[in-house]
């Protein structure tokens, strides 16, 4: 049974860059799995996160085709996660701000995430039983 | 009384603000509120016993919970056996749980 709970989550990190990222998508898939709707808002780096464009690449150190490889895609987690928030009865809106899109030229993200503004994660946390923020340092 | 979740997730020995926010836990709990410091990722390492970590110490005296997340523990060798007293290994959902019962609740 899905608990209405909403969570929102400001992210701001780059993808591959810090282990925040991996405790934040920890976060949010306990979430996803109990049913939760959750939102998140990204911003700086963070919008590269749900980047379309991504692709994984072959290793030629370890000698390694692409398929062996198996390297992992954020874009991948983040459309697994809003999956698994559907088939447990709630939903993840994820939010890139479209200025930070804009200035890294990844306007491409995958389905369901939309455009917004700072304004968003105002409405979002209005509208949310908590907000976390995860900050880059 | 309220309740505080303060995530911390950078270790002592790099970085001065986690002794800020130690000290704001203390504050906060000496103030009456319920507080909780959860650590994570690097966060964890003054929580294996040994380690030169007087503020952690000084936090589960003055009634702060402290809790280290078994999967950042798992990532850095540091065994159930192996934390200082005081602190208890947790899953990650307690987090989650603090969020979804309206905990203030920061990271840092």
């Amino acid at each position: 049974m899905a608990d209405n709970k909403t969570l929102t989550f400001a992210l701001m990190d780059a993808p591959y860059e810090s282990a925040r990222s991996t405790t934040a998508f920890r976060m949010m898939d306990i979430a996803a799995r109990r049913g939760y709707d959750i939102n998140v808002f990204a911003y700086e780096g963070a919008v590269c996160v749900p980047f379309s464009k991504q692709a994984p690449h072959p290793n030629a150190v370890h000698g390694r085709e692409v398929e062996e490889e198996n390297h992992p895609l954020p874009k991948d987690w983040v459309a697994a996660l809003m999956r698994e928030a559907e088939k447990n009865g709630g939903k993840l809106d994820w939010v890139n701000c479209g200025l930070c899109v804009d200035e890294r030229g990844v306007a491409e993200a995958i389905e369901g995430v939309r455009r917004g503004t700072p304004g968003d994660l105002w409405q979002m946390a209005g509208d949310s039983d908590n907000t976390l923020v995860i900050g880059t340092r | 009384m309220a309740k505080y979740m303060l995530i911390e997730s950078r270790d002592p020995f790099t970085s001065n603000e986690v002794a800020q926010n130690y000290a704001l836990a203390a504050g906060l709990v000496g103030a009456g509120n319920e507080v909780t410091v959860f650590l994570v990722q690097n966060g964890v390492l003054p929580a294996r016993a040994g380690t030169r970590a007087d503020g952690l110490s000084a936090l589960t005296t003055a009634g702060v919970t402290v809790l280290a997340d078994s999967f950042s523990l798992r990532e850095r060798a540091i065994a159930g056996d192996m934390l200082a007293d005081g602190v208890s290994a947790a899953e990650l959902d307690v987090v989650v749980d603090a969020l979804a019962d309206g905990a203030k609740t920061i990271w840092n």
